[in-house]
């Protein structure tokens, strides 16, 4: 019995190990050829660890191609995008959850309706609008028609329901306003939530790549993503270069969630939990 | 005045949120609408035209090869990415010592842009250079072209042409599927993970005294009290995975969605007609034919397969 119990362990172990490689071994095949020079990149057979060890890869895509500017780029518009929505949803989830009103359960609900609406059917006329307003190549094209978003929305508001309603009494009596209310007692009691917001965002700002392909066409305006495969198109077969860029370009996500692992798959695993 | 301030208050509360999306959200949601009826194209709009770009749509070959090619791929990618994640997080969730560090590992590729994704990919796929091929060539077997291919899987494993729907999809297909359940496996395991997790232990308590063996208790509790999870993650892989467009733009071609258009998806040829040729009518009209047909598809597991969840009461 004991025996059979080992035996059993051990065949799980060896399946997850192979899987958690399998799913590792293409980020190590980037790094290791990312020190690679292109001869060694496409020699066969393949070696694991560089031989000769270089950061050519690394100098030619951070100064020949504009790549600290992609960055800087990508920083902004995530930093930005975060701000609004979360601004947006903080006072609108206030509004749904604290205050009684005359169509706030349709307004509520026609939100929940718009969510279902997958990106790709408005994104041409949302294009032809930003083209119309003049914002092609302009951080607004990248910020503002993200900086509200519905799930953030709906969220915050199931927090915010759930926080008994008397403490407002004790808070009006200590001489705190509304806003007051909303950013000094409720904020605080919400902040896993807000936590949970803001890293899909940055995760979805970072990562964003239809979108900036459309409403971006100079280099200088390109964010992370877009940079990255316009240079990939440029240098297909220089495959060190492809992967130093590639790995630039995961880099700061990579530490993020290093970081903030354990927030992170949590985040993920309770957006499932709801469904 | 009590109601008018609580009248105001929603109001600003709710203003920024309420303006941006009625802007950019349903403004332009109604006037894809609008734009769906009119013959528009690089001189503005041509004036209504009624049904034409609907019509054309159902004649339009370029477009019904689309929509093959995304339920294809969704056929293979959903059940794959569902399987394998289960079976990985039913692992896992043995009382692994390491379960933190797994998870990690797993969880990797979920949160890294599918533009780096799809460009590491490629080059593993290469036909000359890839690793994929490399380790075909060293293990006695002969290379695939991959990405490169344009025949059908069905038809590579019976070794001669087949008519266009017994083709299956190509291979070029199948080796973005395949990328994308690998980038999408570790989602799918903390989800199936923490559904595990929530399942009491005195069901499979009761399930041992009743005397059930592993594949019962499999089949008799595990299944049907994760039902939900499972309904839910494949809702949301099937959604994902009818929106498939980076590694399309990236790693096919060129001109991307080849070879012979057997990788061109829904959303690529709506992005190719609408926003590349600038044919704004007719690109809108393939977006509410995909609206449709994402509805319809949700509607259907709703109605056929949630029947199968098991709620607890």
């Amino acid at each position: 019995m004991r025996f059979k119990k080992i035996i059993g362990k051990i065949v799980i172990y060896t399946i997850v190990t192979a899987g958690a490689l399998f799913s590792l071994l293409p980020f190590l095949w980037m790094i290791s050829t990312s020190f690679k020079t292109q001869r060694e990149a496409i020699q066969i057979p393949p070696t694991w660890i560089p031989k000769v060890f270089t950061l050519d890869a690394y100098k030619m895509v951070w100064t020949k191609i504009a790549f600290p500017r992609y960055i800087y780029v990508s920083f902004i518009v995530a930093t930005f995008t975060l701000i609004g929505v979360v601004l947006t949803a903080l006072l609108a989830a206030y509004a749904f959850s604290w205050f009684k009103f005359k169509g706030r359960e349709t307004i509520f609900m026609s939100l929940l309706a718009l969510m279902m609406v997958p990106v790709p059917v408005y994104v041409i006329p949302l294009f032809i609008l930003v083209q119309y307003l003049g914002w092609i190549d302009t951080y607004y094209a990248l910020i503002i028609p993200w900086s509200v978003n519905i799930f953030a929305i709906f969220l915050l508001r199931q927090h915010m329901r759930g926080i008994p309603k008397d403490l407002y009494e004790a808070a009006v009596i200590d001489g705190c306003g509304r806003l007051c209310f909303l950013f000094r007692i409720i904020l605080p009691l919400i902040k896993p939530a807000v936590v949970t917001i803001s890293i899909f965002n940055i995760i979805g700002s970072w990562n964003a790549f239809m979108w900036p392909l459309m409403v971006v066409n100079s280099n200088n305006m390109r964010p992370i993503q877009v940079g990255l495969a316009y240079f990939s198109q440029g240098e297909s077969t220089n495959y060190p270069a492809l992967m130093a860029a590639s790995f630039i370009a995961i880099l700061p996500l990579v530490i993020l969630f290093f970081l903030a692992q354990k927030q992170i798959v949590a985040s993920y695993a309770k957006s499932g939990l709801k469904g | 005045m009590k109601g008018i301030k609580n009248y105001l208050w929603p109001l600003a509360l709710l203003s920024p949120a309420l303006v941006l999306l009625l802007v950019f959200r349903f403004f332009p949601i109604a006037y894809a609408f609008l734009l769906s009826f009119q013959d528009w194209g690089i001189g503005g709009s041509k004036g209504f035209i009624g049904l034409s770009n609907y019509k054309w749509l159902l004649q339009d070959p370029f477009f019904w090869q689309s929509f093959w090619n995304t339920i294809n791929y969704a056929i293979i990618a959903v059940p794959l990415s569902l399987i394998v994640s289960l079976f990985i997080a039913a692992l896992l969730n043995k009382g692994l010592k390491a379960l933190g560090l797994y998870r990690t590992i797993y969880f990797l590729p979920v949160i890294t842009s599918m533009v780096a994704v799809s460009i590491v990919w490629k080059w593993l796929y290469d036909p000359q250079r890839g690793v994929f091929n490399y380790f075909l060539t060293t293990l006695g077997l002969s290379p695939l072209k991959w990405l490169e291919e344009p025949r059908g899987i069905i038809e590579l494993m019976v070794g001669k042409e087949l008519p266009y729907l017994l083709k299956g999809p190509s291979l070029a297909l199948v080796s973005i599927a395949f990328m994308s359940v690998w980038k999408s496996m570790g989602y799918n395991i903390v989800i199936f993970l923490a559904g595990l997790k929530n399942i009491p232990d005195v069901y499979y308590e009761a399930a041992k005294i009743d005397g059930a063996g592993p594949w019962q208790t499999i089949k008799n509790v595990t299944l049907p009290l994760l039902s939900p999870t499972t309904f839910y993650v494949a809702i949301m892989t099937t959604i994902a995975s009818l929106q498939i467009f980076a590694p399309i733009w990236l790693m096919t071609g060129p001109p991307p969605g080849g070879p012979l258009g057997r990788t061109s998806v829904v959303i690529y040829y709506l992005y190719q007609k609408g926003y590349e040729e600038y044919q704004v009518g007719y690109g809108t009209a393939i977006a509410f034919a995909f609206f449709l047909f994402v509805l319809a598809i949700t509607i259907f597991q709703k109605t056929v397969l949630e029947k199968r969840v098991y709620y607890e009461v």
